[in-house]
């Protein structure tokens, strides 16, 4: 997957000493440097990095300790993928509650920064499925958390960027399916009104729902789009079973960013004419539905040499179409655009962590080349425009923020604090603290 | 249903390889020194749809305590489909050049206990007239190189008992594969720097497995090591003597 000690966004460049943690039982060995878990290197920017300390990685954590198929209750290490827990959970009928548009994430690395997915309206993060988990710390002292014991451990290290210690195992609570398939429907958006009305309508009736939007169209056509939104399917026996397609891989990364103004507009306005009609209704197989990106390995090298940093923000309700309007009139101008925007509207379940990002109102995100000082600029625009709107900016995405904007964003930091291990920081951490 | 025995069964390689056949519902019988792990193994294995395991604990150097464990495993099985023999240890060219009783002990380890296990199991085989013998051996048994000389003596043991072991059984019906991994990613090999070269302990495994189903008898891991041991094999002496690798 990705490179020892590099994120998904291949930016910033840190150097840091990699410890593998290969059995759950023993205590911790740091080095007497700062430590920090990395798991699958899926966070885009900062947060699992540790520039002049020590990474925990956790892959070689990767066995699962129990599995009730009549429950839906497992128990596995930390370093056990989403895409693992799939494989054995899916054939015996068995969904994860909550997933993000990845696989290849841990779970540890999924809790440490309490993911969501499509069907957040519904069902909240995956914190809100962590039946219970252990913390190690670096002092020796090994705390089980749950909503019930030592809860406000739990909460702090529910999102808690893997700076409270390592966690070595989880318990989640699966959700039940009747098997692999979804029932998707696919409509067009011809601008941002639409989402706001179709994705209000769908989120009663639909499990999942998501937005793509062409961030490179301009005027009336600003925030055209399609919404897909779907439910589980009942049985398809007649289905022919899923075979996954031959698993591209782009090899090197290539001298330049790919992702260009040029290949921008041709990639969002395929994107967008692909589908003709306004609505179409599809039945998908799990993987080309929540996880697309999958199919390409190591799509994160197509931005060339100097990554590529992500922005993934969330707006209060109630001001978001002018927020996000405004949003995506700073990204069309600017030109820079990603490749596709996403749009989502979160529901009201509050989330656990002392510093959970999802919480109620619409997100966006989005993906930009690293052109170094416009885009840093371009960033400091968007989150001008969030903090206005009182919104917040993902950790897991982020490599830029300031820390002032960060404490907005998280009021509760300053509680999160004294949970941190003494042992442990990452350069998220550390440049937000500045 | 396939009964697998695996021996050193908590090595990196062996873990990956006793997960692949898990997952096709196999019954699997761990051997190996550390409980703990033996333990854990047996949990994840069952998630990950192992029919049954069992686990024994067991010292490889321990010559006399491998007959108990063997019984144990064909009584509870009646009869083994694959045994995988995948213990060993890197030793340190230094220590054994200092030590003749390191030297020693490292080679029991890596070939002795290895071959005192071959046989009765190779017995065990003959007489049911079925079965696969899966030996890791490695490239380095090819031919001796200064930096792992005494690694890659008890390797190339390993592999020339292997080679008649395989003749020996053939007309029985039973199958002996030499399996010749090169650089993998493992805790064994943790303080190498990796190149390109290196494979991870889950490509090498899905190799072990595939050369076990179609019953192939030497196979490389990752498979261009064929290639570059061809090439280092044919190096002549009066050359070899002078490069070091």
């Amino acid at each position: 997957m990705s490179k020892a000690g590099q994120s998904w966004g291949r930016y910033p460049h840190t150097t840091q000493q990699i410890l593998a943690v290969a059995d759950r039982h023993r205590s911790l060995q740091t080095n007497n440097a700062p430590c920090l878990p990395y798991g699958n290197g899926r966070s885009y920017g900062d947060s699992c990095l540790n520039d002049g300390g020590v990474l925990l990685h956790t892959r070689t954590l990767d066995r699962f300790i129990a599995f009730d198929p009549a429950t839906g209750i497992v128990r596995c290490e930390a370093g056990v993928l989403f895409a693992e827990i799939l494989d054995i959970s899916v054939p015996q009928g068995w969904f994860l509650p909550v997933t993000p548009g990845t696989r290849y994430v841990t779970v540890g690395g999924a809790i440490a920064n309490d993911v969501h997915g499509k069907n957040h309206h519904r069902a909240g993060t995956i914190g809100h499925y962590v039946e219970e988990l252990e913390l190690l710390r670096t002092d020796g002292q090994r705390l089980r958390c749950s909503d019930k014991q030592n809860a406000d451990w739990f909460a702090a290290t529910v999102g808690g960027l893997g700076l409270t210690g390592l966690i070595t195992w989880a318990t989640l609570q699966l959700r039940r399916i009747k098997g692999p398939w979804l029932i998707v429907e696919n409509h067009r958006l011809h601008n941002l009104a639409d989402f706001f009305s179709l994705s209000a309508e769908s989120d009663r009736d639909y499990e999942y729902t998501v937005a793509w939007v062409d961030c490179a169209a301009k005027g009336t056509k600003l925030g055209r789009g399609l919404l897909s939104r779907a439910n589980h399917a009942p049985a398809c026996p007649d289905k022919q079973p899923h075979k996954p397609s031959r698993r591209l891989r782009v090899p090197i990364a290539p001298p330049m960013s790919l992702v260009n103004p040029l290949s921008l507009r041709v990639f969002n306005s395929f994107y967008y004419h692909r589908q003709r009609k306004n609505i179409v209704h599809t039945v998908s197989h799990y993987e080309p539905f929540f996880y697309p990106l999958d199919a390409i390995g190591d799509w994160n090298r197509l931005y060339g040499p100097r990554g590529f940093l992500q922005y993934q923000c969330v707006v209060p309700l109630d001001t978001a179409n002018e927020t996000i309007l405004e949003l995506l009139r700073i990204i069309s101008c600017h030109g820079e655009g990603s490749f596709l925007a996403v749009l989502k509207q979160f529901g009201a379940r509050p989330s656990i962590g002392l510093l959970s990002f999802a919480r109620p109102g619409v997100t966006l995100a989005l993906d930009f080349p690293h052109r170094g000082k416009s885009t840093f600029n371009l960033l400091d625009q968007l989150d001008r425009v969030v903090t206005a709107a009182q919104g917040a900016v993902y950790p897991a995405k982020d490599a830029h923020m300031s820390g002032q904007s960060f404490r907005q964003y998280f009021p509760r930091w300053d509680v999160f604090r004294t949970f941190i291990d003494p042992g442990f920081s990452s350069s998220f951490w550390r440049r937000v603290m500045e | 249903m396939q009964k697998i025995l695996i021996i050193g069964a908590t090595s990196a390689i062996a873990e990956a390889t006793a997960r692949r056949y898990a997952s096709r519902g196999a019954r699997l019988y761990l051997v190996a020194r550390n409980a703990q792990r033996l333990q854990d193994m047996q949990a994840d294995l069952l998630v990950r749809g192992a029919k049954s395991v069992q686990t024994s604990i067991l010292d490889v150097n321990d010559i006399a305590s491998h007959e108990g464990m063997l019984q144990n495993a064909w009584a509870l099985f009646g009869n083994i489909d694959v045994a995988l023999i995948a213990h060993g240890t890197l030793p340190d060219q230094e220590a054994c050049t200092q030590s003749v009783t390191t030297a020693g002990h490292e080679f029991s380890t890596n070939a002795g206990s290895t071959i005192a296990l071959l046989i009765p199991i190779a017995n065990r085989m003959q007489a049911a007239r079925r079965g696969t013998i899966a030996v890791i051996s490695s490239v380095a048994g090819d031919r001796g190189r200064a930096s792992n000389y005494l690694y890659g003596a008890s390797k190339a043991a390993v592999s020339t008992f292997l080679s008649g072991l395989r003749q020996s059984l053939f007309k029985d019906g039973v199958g002996v594969l030499t399996i010749k991994p090169g650089f993998v990613d493992t805790p064994m090999t943790q303080g190498f720097k990796k190149g390109a070269l290196w494979a991870t302990p889950n490509a090498v495994a899905k190799g072990i497995v595939r050369a076990i189903d179609r019953n192939k008898s030497v196979v490389y891991l990752p498979w261009f090591w064929q290639g570059i041991m061809l090439v280092i094999r044919t190096i002549p002496e009066f050359l070899f003597r002078r490069i070091r690798l």
